[in-house]
């Protein structure tokens, strides 16, 4: 059977990812140093930010991923690959990240925080926006919604339109800020952020939805000022 | 059939079967993860079909993530690549 075809076979729904990924750790164990430096610049800065979660100082966060980076080049000749690269190395890194934070005696109640912030109610959009209750329309938009453009040159990848997207990350609770940019800056899968962060499905989806609408709603005041 | 969710009146509310554009706005993350049941899934797109303004809310939500996609920091400090280099190159020669 070719490489291709049990790749395929693995990983039938994902095949260029597998292949991408069994092209990387097949490099890395040859001991390519171009894989290597590939292989950080993409996932150094997202593994700083998810390792501070667990530990409170920067400096300790980039001691953590390093020791993760060498817990990756013992473990690559045997790992399996039956998860993809990335699930592996976000779980080497998380269990080092974990030990780590209960050594300096942080306590991160990351699980309570997401409950709390999880809970309750919190309208993707302010409930004025829409038709009140007894009304003709109840329920409906109160005023219609403006398409924003999506020229190449138009503001969603302008500097402006990313300081108001990273402001808007800034201000949202811990629990929904961790979760958005695992998932939506760093590209982590749903299950990668359940595992690294000790969330139900149920809750990663829900501070998934809270956070995306709240930014959703800054980008939009972003226009109307424009 | 096709105009089911324009019905003007607040039993738009209540009706179990329509959902209005302040149930679907909730409903948007689960629906782009995959995560409605068919039931739901198919009352989420029925009020697509039939509303003028939640297309262009979905596709704002769709916008929004592709914008954050883009804010990816990508790279590391000289220092820090410099000192794994070193890592990689012992373990390497290991
Ligand atoms: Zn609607």
């Amino acid at each position: 059977m070719s490489i291709d075809e049990r790749i395929a076979e693995r990983n039938p729904t994902a095949p260029d990812h597998a292949a991408a990924d069994h092209l990387l750790v097949a490099a890395l164990r040859a001991g390519e140093e171009a894989a290597f430096v590939a292989i950080l610049e993409r996932y150094q800065a997202p593994m700083v930010r998810l390792a501070t979660l667990y530990v409170r100082e920067r400096a300790v966060a980039e001691e953590v991923v390093q020791e993760t980076w060498i817990g990756v080049l013992r473990g690559i000749d045997g790992f399996e690959e039956r998860s993809s690269f990335k699930t592996w190395l976000f779980r080497i890194l998380t269990n080092q990240a974990k030990r780590r934070g209960a050594r300096e005696g942080r306590s991160v109640p990351f699980s309570a925080l997401a409950r709390a912030e999880a809970d309750g109610s919190d309208p993707a959009v302010d409930p004025e926006r829409f038709v009140p209750p007894g009304r003709e329309n109840a329920g409906h938009w109160a005023a219609e919604l403006t398409e924003w453009r999506q020229t190449p040159e138009d503001r969603f990848v302008s500097g402006e339109t990313h300081a108001r997207a990273k402001a808007a990350i800034a201000g949202l609770p811990p629990a929904q800020r961790a979760v958005i940019t695992l998932r939506d800056v760093d590209g982590l899968t749903a299950e990668e952020v359940c595992q690294a962060l000790d969330l139900t499905q149920g809750n990663q989806r829900v501070l998934l939805h809270r956070a995306r609408s709240k930014v959703r709603g800054a980008l939009e005041r972003n226009g109307e000022e424009a | 059939m096709a105009d089911a969710d324009l019905v003007t009146t607040a039993a738009v509310d209540t009706d179990p079967d329509t959902l209005t554009c302040r149930q679907f706005v909730e409903l948007v993350t689960d629906y782009l993860e995959g995560a409605l049941s068919p039931d739901e899934r198919a009352r989420f797109e029925t009020h697509l079909l039939g509303c003028d303004d939640c297309p262009i809310y979905l596709d704002q939500m769709r916008q929004t993530i592709r914008t954050l996609g883009a804010l990816s920091e990508e790279g590391l400090a000289p220092a820090a690549k410099a000192e794994l280099l070193t890592i990689f190159r012992d373990w390497n020669r290991g």
